[in-house]
């Protein structure tokens, strides 16, 4: 088999559309968006790669997949070798091939894009790992590694953590990984909705790291059931991966209304407890014909989203800033839009406004217009005076963001932190405290599954180098 | 999972479950709390460690069955197991010798007294204990406060124990009494016996001490579903409580925040009837 097209006719073939559900039938349920290509589609798409000696694309992506090669195996129709190759470099490509912003990573950097569209590369990734997933027999077996004898402890079960504890297993450590829920996957499974991510997804690529012996303890909160200091003294290494925290509140009246949800209570009652989503579930979550969710992050789209699948008649965005300076993934938007949610931009919220029973009634808002550009570069909203207007709801979404979680670094005294309450790591990834890393958005702040998961496979490098010293 | 040892039932829907959960046992302090969830499926709930025995690795729950899900949790007999465990979760009791201490349960709220009662003793309090409840029945864990307190006073709404009235009248007395004013008051139980007690011991300016129990999901701080008001500060109950200054706690916000469900919870509630009295009938 080859993959010797010349670049002319390589140029000719035009990018693939995703299939999607249509849009006024899957706003009604929480099957998946995106059906992923058919073998066909794939093929031609792999073709439409230069095979480029620049490498552009590898360096768009945070955990450094071996793109072009991967692609150039599928193109040779090679499926073996092209899943080696990217579950070599991605401990999660089937989570990565569904919500990664390749927009502005890798397909940002696409020299095929100069001329035309980018490779699809996420969903070629998607493709060779759903592969992968449905092929266990045919997949190339990886050489058990020899056991280092030494042991790590990870914290948190997320993208970061998992990451880590892949990278780990396959050089010989021994990684056990601690999460607080019951569940595994952190914001994958609790966050993520599952018209974006199936859990089916999060299990399978979980299993993977089971088959590798990595050993997942659920239930147990690092700094409240067991401290760092415990872990250090019990493994070689530790990997602090606990994630995201408390949700970062408006500072609005009527903030503690019944009715008004931070974003990630939201999510998880749907997403975790399944709450809306079977008749018979234990969780209980609220529905209105008019949600308002504040924010323009992936966040905000995944809730509003999901407000649309519980049957609100109106889901709305609220966003202070224009659609161009929100920080949500373009097919995020795109999807939102047609299946029917409401944009409402340039539009700040002031205050929540109660029924006489205490229940949410509106959100109070005022018009804004954009000013010139702030520190992060997007231009800043400033309020239109005497603009003020109600948007009436039901329910009230805040998906602003998260502070720091002070759970772990609270019995953790030797651990630094910034003024925010972030972890401080230096370029290897290691905390002030010596054998114990930290990655992901406990030291970020609020970013994305990606970022997460690049901190993890750099921590894993820096561990197992700490480990061999 | 987590292997019930025990299930007993102290009073009508108020049982004590001691399960094996040796990390718990070593990392609790009086004040803390787990979160339960029983199988796949299930509501993960909220409740205060009672007791724990760190030599045999156990955890003391007092349980009251007053949900859907936490009748499914007491329906758990021992030998059986719960699928979930996870804590010890939030803030220690801030434990000191004040002196004079009254300490105040309302039902099951007397059961999360326990574990700050022993600790206060321990810590050399002198402790009145003021236990409330509906009726006699509902009086629980009598003898083991009284063992650990200098005074125990019961009281009854209908008067079959004890004081006919609330927990607020001889609180009130005590207070009103120079020999035997509190140097500290701790109060746990529904909202509005809180409240009450919050606002006796204000205007004399007597520390107070609550400890909430609002509706929770992860209890690690991520949902911010806990949140209530105390002060001008917004305060998540898991991560910053559960217990706060009883003065400054916004308890007519939180009463209201615990009523968001009542809908939804009632018609559980109805659905499991049904589905229970099916399956009686066959």
């Amino acid at each position: 088999m080859s993959n010797d097209l010349s670049p002319k006719e390589r140029m000719a073939i035009d990018r693939v559309h995703m299939p999607e559900l249509p849009a006024d039938e899957r706003n009604k349920n929480f099957e998946e968006v995106n059906l992923g290509l058919s073998g066909d589609q794939a093929l031609s798409e792999a073709k439409r790669c230069l095979q480029c000696k620049t490498r552009n694309c590898v360096a768009g992506c945070p955990v450094g997949v071996s793109i072009p090669e991967f692609i150039d195996a599928l193109a040779c129709e090679d499926m073996p070798r092209a899943a080696q190759i990217l579950r070599g470099d991605n401990a999660l490509p089937a989570v990565c091939g569904r919500v990664c912003p390749q927009e502005t990573q890798c397909e940002a950097l696409c020299i095929r894009g100069k001329k035309g569209d980018a490779v699809a590369i996420g969903y070629l990734e998607r493709y060779v790992a759903d592969w992968a997933m449905q092929h266990p027999d045919r997949l190339l077996t990886e050489p058990t590694p020899e056991p280092t004898g030494k042991s790590v402890a990870v914290v948190g079960c997320g993208p970061a953590g998992l990451t880590a504890a892949g990278e780990l297993a396959r050089q010989g450590h021994k990684v056990t990984i601690f999460e607080a829920l019951h569940d595994t996957g952190g914001v994958l499974r609790y966050g993520i909705p599952e018209f974006r991510l199936p859990k089916e997804i999060i299990d399978s690529e979980v299993a993977v790291l089971a088959q590798l012996g990595v050993t997942i303890e659920c239930n147990v909160i690092i700094g409240k059931t067991l401290t760092v200091a415990e872990l250090r003294s019990e493994f070689d290494a530790v990997f602090i991966a606990n994630g995201a925290g408390l949700p970062t509140m408006l500072n609005i009246p009527g903030e503690n209304l019944k009715g008004v949800y931070a974003a990630n209570e939201f999510l998880t009652r749907v997403n975790l407890m399944e709450a809306g989503r079977r008749e018979d579930s234990a969780t209980p979550i609220l529905q209105r014909d008019e949600v308002a969710v504040i924010g323009g992050g992936n966040t905000a789209m995944d809730c509003v989203r999901t407000a649309k699948r519980l049957g609100a008649k109106r889901a709305m965005i609220i966003y202070r800033r224009g659609e161009a300076e929100m920080p949500a993934r373009v097919e995020e938007i795109k999807h939102a839009k047609e299946e029917g949610v409401e944009f409402i931009m340039l539009t700040a919220p002031l205050a929540i406004v109660a029924t006489e029973d205490g229940w949410v009634k509106a959100l109070r808002c005022q018009r804004m217009e954009l000013g010139p550009a702030d520190d992060s570069g997007r231009r800043r909203p400033q309020a239109i005076p005497d603009s003020e207007y109600d948007i009436p709801a039901g329910i009230v979404i805040n998906a602003v963001g998260t502070n720091a979680n002070p759970l772990l670094t609270a019995t953790a005294p030797d651990l630094s932190l910034n003024k925010w309450g972030n972890v401080v790591t230096d370029d290897n990834g290691q905390t002030s405290i010596p054998g114990v890393f930290a990655g992901g958005d406990i030291v970020r702040g609020g970013a994305t599954v990606i970022l997460a998961m690049g901190d993890g496979k750099r921590a894993a490098a820096s561990i197992d180098a700490y480990l061999k010293r | 999972m987590f292997e019930v040892v025990s299930n007993e039932i102290l009073a009508e829907n108020l049982h004590k479950m001691v399960l094996v959960a040796p990390r718990i046992a070593r990392a609790r302090k009086a004040g803390q709390f787990v979160i339960v969830r029983l199988d796949q499926g299930e509501e993960r709930i909220p409740l205060t460690i009672g007791d724990a025995d760190q030599a045999a690795g156990t955890i003391t729950l007092f349980i009251q069955a007053i949900g859907a899900s936490t009748r499914k949790i007491v329906a758990t007999p021992a030998g059986s197991f719960i699928r979930d465990v996870a804590g010890p979760l939030g803030k220690e009791t801030h434990i000191t010798n004040w002196g004079r201490v009254v300490c105040v349960g309302g039902g099951v709220g007397t059961a999360v007294l326990f574990p700050l009662v022993k600790a206060l003793a321990e810590a050399g309090n002198e402790i009145t204990t003021i236990i409330g409840g509906r009726s006699e029945k509902y009086v629980i864990l009598a003898d083991e406060l009284g063992a650990l307190s200098k005074n125990l006073i019961i009281t009854t709404e209908d008067g079959s124990q004890g004081y006919k009235g609330f927990v607020t009248g001889p609180l009130s007395e005590i207070l009103a009494d120079p020999e035997r004013v509190p140097q500290a008051v701790f109060a746990v139980g529904p909202v509005p016996m809180m409240k009450a007690v919050a606002n006796i011991t204000r205007e004399p300016g007597i520390e107070t001490i609550v400890s909430l129990n609002p509706i929770m999901i992860d209890g690690t701080g991520m949902c911010g579903g806990c949140r209530v008001q105390v002060g001008n500060q917004t305060k998540f109950a898991c991560v910053d409580g559960p217990e706060f200054d009883a003065h400054l706690v916004d308890f007519d916000g939180l009463s209201d925040r615990l009523t968001s469900y009542r809908k939804e919870e009632a018609a559980r509630h109805a659905a499991e009837g049904c589905k229970l009295a099916k399956e009686v009938a066959k």
